[in-house]
């Protein structure tokens, strides 16, 4: 089985690829859209601007090559911004076209609660995942299990209910936390640096 | 729900783990990954890597620790000290960084935060300060690891460097830090009520309800070293102290 972290010039990748191997799987890194033609597991991970991501993306033939991968059925895990891009749309930066895998647009945090105070942004810390869904086989292991590490300032919305998997809640605003549309599923926040419970869920992807 | 967050903070110097009070006469304590894995392990929230020398000779030795630490630390890391370029940011952040901490460079050249920022994201662009009272009871924020006074005041710096690109304060109190004596809370109070990004208090972490007052007070964060290093307090004490005083903590899961 080959499970590929793709590496298209954003995001840090490195922290991704070493919790990989701390759990005892192999990988490899994937750039071309020839490479992803071989392969069976792919993580899209991410930190940075979406813009810049889709941009770099395009340059190397990317966006329709995932596109390919994911109407095979065959799994994606994108984190972080790397979930955000499998949105159709996002704000930020001006607005620019994701990879159209999951319903929904991807816009800023709003820097005012629910009850009109104010909100810290980026969303930076320990959250506690409320599922919507039962979890997919994926990520089942995660229920009732501690919160997760999130550090993001743009957030998906308009996401359809039947691909909202699990939430948390942030200054009363909801923000979704693990979206899923088949084989193709997205964290917002970071499993890699989510300790333990971070390290199962990438286990709960990895494994067969 | 917001959780707030228990940083176990490391101050390097060279290959050592080392710890001064008000950031001078430094002892050494150890072995940082050692250190950190063991806070990893007990349910640290975060870390943070701080060079205490690397301002003051300009060199980068840290990122070999930050990536052997990476290998087996799967939480938040946030690395500061002598980081004067996008490619020193850069650098670190591929070495397992998530964060960097920015002090001495910003403050001789703000635009340093927005050109960090615009590359990687506010969120990984942490404002370092190290606040120092002033006999007229105003603070002023140092650099060079205490050493050298600047010219801005702590809340018109740490404003002018939200609008530039900081995602994040780490405020480090220098009269109280490495002394055990507890946070500076008027400090907290004077910065928190005044920004809108997450703030991380630092410097003075030594008796169980600190933090509850910490939080109280405008924390987001506390970031802990001597009564950790020195085990004064345990983290595990710490969290449970913080969850029975009404504090939002992570709940920590093992296997």
């Amino acid at each position: 089985m080959e499970i590929a972290v793709l590496d298209y010039g954003a995001g840090n990748l490195r922290n991704v690829c070493r919790a990989i191997e701390h759990l005892g799987y192999q990988h490899c890194l994937v750039r071309t859209a020839g490479d992803l033609k071989t392969i069976d597991k792919l993580i899209i991970p991410g930190v940075g601007a979406f813009k810049v991501a889709m941009k770099q993306l395009k340059e190397r033939g990317l966006v329709e090559a995932i596109q390919e991968y994911a109407q095979q059925s065959k799994p994606l895990l994108g984190i972080c911004l790397g979930m955000q891009l499998l949105f159709d749309r996002s704000s930020e930066l001006g607005e620019t076209e994701g990879l159209g895998l999951i319903r929904g647009s991807v816009e800023v945090i709003p820097d005012t609660d629910v009850e009109g105070g104010a909100m810290k942004v980026p969303h930076i810390g320990w959250n506690e995942l409320e599922f919507d869904l039962p979890a997919a086989e994926v990520i089942q292991q995660i229920r009732e299990l501690s919160p997760v590490y999130f550090v993001h300032s743009y957030r998906a919305v308009d996401v359809s209910y039947e691909n909202l998997v699990a939430h948390c809640v942030y200054g009363g605003e909801t923000i979704p936390a693990i979206v899923q549309k088949g084989s193709v599923v997205g964290c917002q926040f970071h499993p890699e640096k989510s300790g333990y419970v971070g390290l199962r869920i990438l286990s709960g992807f990895l494994g067969d | 729900m917001k959780n707030i967050r228990l940083i176990a903070r490391l101050d390097v110097k060279g290959q050592f783990l080392i710890k001064g009070v008000h950031l001078e006469g430094l002892r050494k304590i150890g072995n940082p990954q050692e250190y950190a894995l063991k806070y990893y392990q007990a349910g640290a929230d975060e870390l943070i890597y701080m060079d205490v020398v690397a301002s003051l000779y300009g060199r980068n030795n840290i990122r070999d620790i930050v990536e052997r630490t990476a290998e087996n630390v799967f939480i938040p890391i946030t690395v500061g000290g002598g980081i004067r370029s996008v490619s020193d940011a850069r650098d670190l952040l591929r070495s397992g960084a998530d964060k960097v901490a920015i002090n001495t460079a910003a403050i001789q050249s703000p635009m340093l935060l927005t050109e960090i920022a615009e590359v990687f994201g506010t969120q990984s662009v942490v404002l370092s300060v190290e606040a120092t009272k002033q006999p007229d009871s105003s603070w002023v924020a140092y650099t060079d690891n205490g050493r050298e006074r600047s010219k801005y005041e702590v809340l018109e710096w740490v404003q002018k460097a939200i609008e530039l690109g900081a995602g994040e304060i780490l405020l480090t109190s220098v009269d109280r830090e490495g002394t055990c004596h507890g946070f500076d809370l008027e400090l907290v109070r004077y910065v928190s009520e005044e920004i809108n990004v997450p703030l991380i208090l630092s410097g003075g972490m030594g008796a169980l309800n600190d933090v509850a007052q910490a939080v109280r007070s405008g924390a987001d964060a506390v970031a802990m070293a001597s009564v950790l290093h020195y085990e004064h307090l345990s983290l595990e004490d710490i969290r449970a102290e913080a969850k029975a005083t009404g504090l939002h903590v992570r709940q920590v899961e093992w296997k």
